[in-house]
């Protein structure tokens, strides 16, 4: 199989999701009506955050233990892009919450903790930027990386299901399982998910590498 | 009389509220689907998610190729 064969798939997963997250059989619920089907297209962006946040902690454990400075690129790409995919998450939320919750940003537990999250990351690459030094601004950069991603967790998921909030899932809310009783919303979501996820990792190696093309001129040049 | 009429009233303000009850389902666009005009949102999502996907492969041939040249 071609080494490309993962990024044809996440093109045909989301083409998938466009036609059966449009034409599908969704529940017919009071208030949502025919938006539940931004589940399809909100959710995903949430997981392929996630994804690309987690890669980043990887990429920085892995460049505290080899000094590899391409370890440190792939850590503050995977941010970059995860950055992008939290900005359209709640750009799309905001549009949703709108017409569900009748206002833009209801002060729910799990927004302000992703807007706060997101300025946590923001940090991450305003701090990169502060430090001169190759070395010194990998190494900080990747143990404050590591503290970050479990406090986004934290904000982003734990707090919110232990207080009221507004999505589904938490405090004790009905999640959309409860309603999907045939599972034909999950045949749905769980390919959009992975086809976005594996679009967010497409667009991350593609920074990644004009990252190292730079890269490798600089040191060339010396 | 007037009780009767009051009952009556009454009986047919119950049916309404019934009936309003039985109708006060969740509106669905099953109406826009069953048209068959939403399958033209659908292939315009399908043609534009097309042209981004393309660009994407095309753009990332054009690092390959950038690659290549400085490997050389």
């Amino acid at each position: 199989m071609k080494h490309y064969w993962w990024k044809i798939l996440a093109m045909l997963l989301l083409l998938y999701s466009i036609v059966m997250g449009i034409l599908g059989n969704v529940p017919a619920l009071p208030i949502v009506h025919e938006t539940i089907r931004n589940v399809y297209f909100h959710v995903p962006m949430w997981f392929s955050m996630f994804t690309l946040y987690f890669i980043s902690v990887v990429y920085s454990i892995k460049y505290l233990s080899s000094n590899n400075p391409r370890h440190d690129l792939v850590a503050v790409e995977s941010v970059n892009v995860g950055i992008i995919f939290c900005m359209l998450g709640l750009a799309t939320g905001m549009i949703w919450a709108n017409f569900t919750w009748g206002a833009p940003w209801p002060n729910d537990p799990k927004t302000n903790g992703s807007a706060i999250a997101t300025l946590m990351y923001l940090a991450y690459l305003v701090l990169r930027n502060a430090l001169e030094e190759e070395q010194k601004r990998g190494r900080i950069s990747a143990i404050y990386n590591i503290f970050a991603f479990p406090i986004m967790i934290v904000l982003m998921y734990i707090l919110p299901k232990n207080t009221d909030s507004l999505h589904p899932g938490a405090g004790g809310n009905s999640g959309f399982g409860d309603f999907d009783l045939d599972g034909s919303m999950k045949a749905v979501l769980y390919p959009a998910a992975v086809g976005w996820i594996l679009v967010g990792i497409w667009l991350m190696s593609l920074r990644f590498r004009i990252r190292n093309l730079e890269y490798g001129r600089h040191q060339a040049e010396y | 009389m007037k009780k009767a009429i009051l009952s009556i009233l009454l009986v047919i303000n119950g049916l309404i509220c019934s009936f309003a009850q039985s109708n006060a389902g969740v509106e669905m666009a099953s109406g826009l689907r069953s048209s068959g005009k939403i399958y033209v949102v659908v292939a315009v999502l399908v043609v534009l998610f097309i042209g981004i996907g393309i660009y994407l492969i095309t753009i990332d041939r054009k690092i390959s190729r950038l690659e290549r040249q400085q490997k050389r």
